[in-house]
């Protein structure tokens, strides 16, 4: 995956993106929201969340805006994802989707 | 990722009910986990509804991280009595002691994540007060 622009890698011109479907029953409420905020802070990538493909965009790691898309069961959730570790933020956020939160 | 606890700002919750205090803890343990210094305090010394410095001032201690320590009040008297505290800390300390401007359960909850994340304090207030953003 090296290149010319290894040596810059916060300049990654394009973000990763990927979906899931919320599958937990309360959706993207107050403790999904936490899980989500405190994964997400785990990555250097700037890591967005969205219910359309194309935006409006929220910022994954602030627990206030992500409880604010009120996202419900059944929810697509789309993630953008920029930066050096993006990869592996984008995976974690997936399989924390995937897995209902650790949730019934 | 929150293998340690010691470097994350600390949270104190501040009400005039010994049971709301104790209950937003209680949110915040479950919610977001062990990994931040946390502290509760209600009640007037008699044990009525409202506030002392000195529980005040207790609950800090408890709490205490060299990150600082986010508190989170409910109404006027928890406000005042808590900055009341704050000042009365010890010089070195009380720069690392912020009053938040944000509902107590809510503002705990959000203070604890950010916190949990390892953010800063400025972060940590900052975040919990988005809510009146």
């Amino acid at each position: 995956m090296h290149d010319a622009h290894a040596s810059r890698p916060s300049e990654t011109p394009v973000p990763l993106t990927a979906s899931a479907v919320l599958v937990n029953k309360v959706g993207l409420h107050a403790r999904p929201s936490v899980k989500l905020t405190q994964c997400a802070k785990g990555f250097a990538a700037k890591i967005e969340l969205a219910l359309a493909v194309d935006g409006p965009w929220t910022d994954a790691k602030s627990p206030v805006k992500v409880m604010r898309v009120k996202a419900p069961q059944g929810a697509t959730l789309h993630f953008r994802v920029t930066g050096p570790d993006g990869k592996a933020a984008l995976a974690a956020v997936l399989a924390l989707v995937h897995d209902g939160f650790g949730e019934a | 990722m929150n293998s340690s606890n010691s470097g994350n700002v600390g949270i104190v919750i501040v009400s005039h009910s010994p049971k709301i205090a104790e209950g937003a803890a209680d949110m915040v343990r479950q919610m977001v986990g062990s990994a931040v210094p946390l502290a509760w305090t209600g009640g007037d010394i008699d044990g009525g509804l409202g506030t002392n410095v000195a529980g005040i001032l207790e609950a800090i201690e408890a709490a205490w991280s060299p990150a600082g320590v986010a508190v989170l009040v409910d109404l006027g008297g928890a406000e005042t009595n808590s900055e009341m505290a704050v000042e009365m800390l010890p010089e070195d300390r009380r720069a690392r002691v912020v009053v938040c401007n944000a509902p107590v359960v809510e503002g705990a909850v959000i203070a604890a994540t950010e916190s949990s994340g390892g953010s800063p304090l400025a972060a940590v207030k900052r975040s919990a007060e988005e809510f009146y953003a």
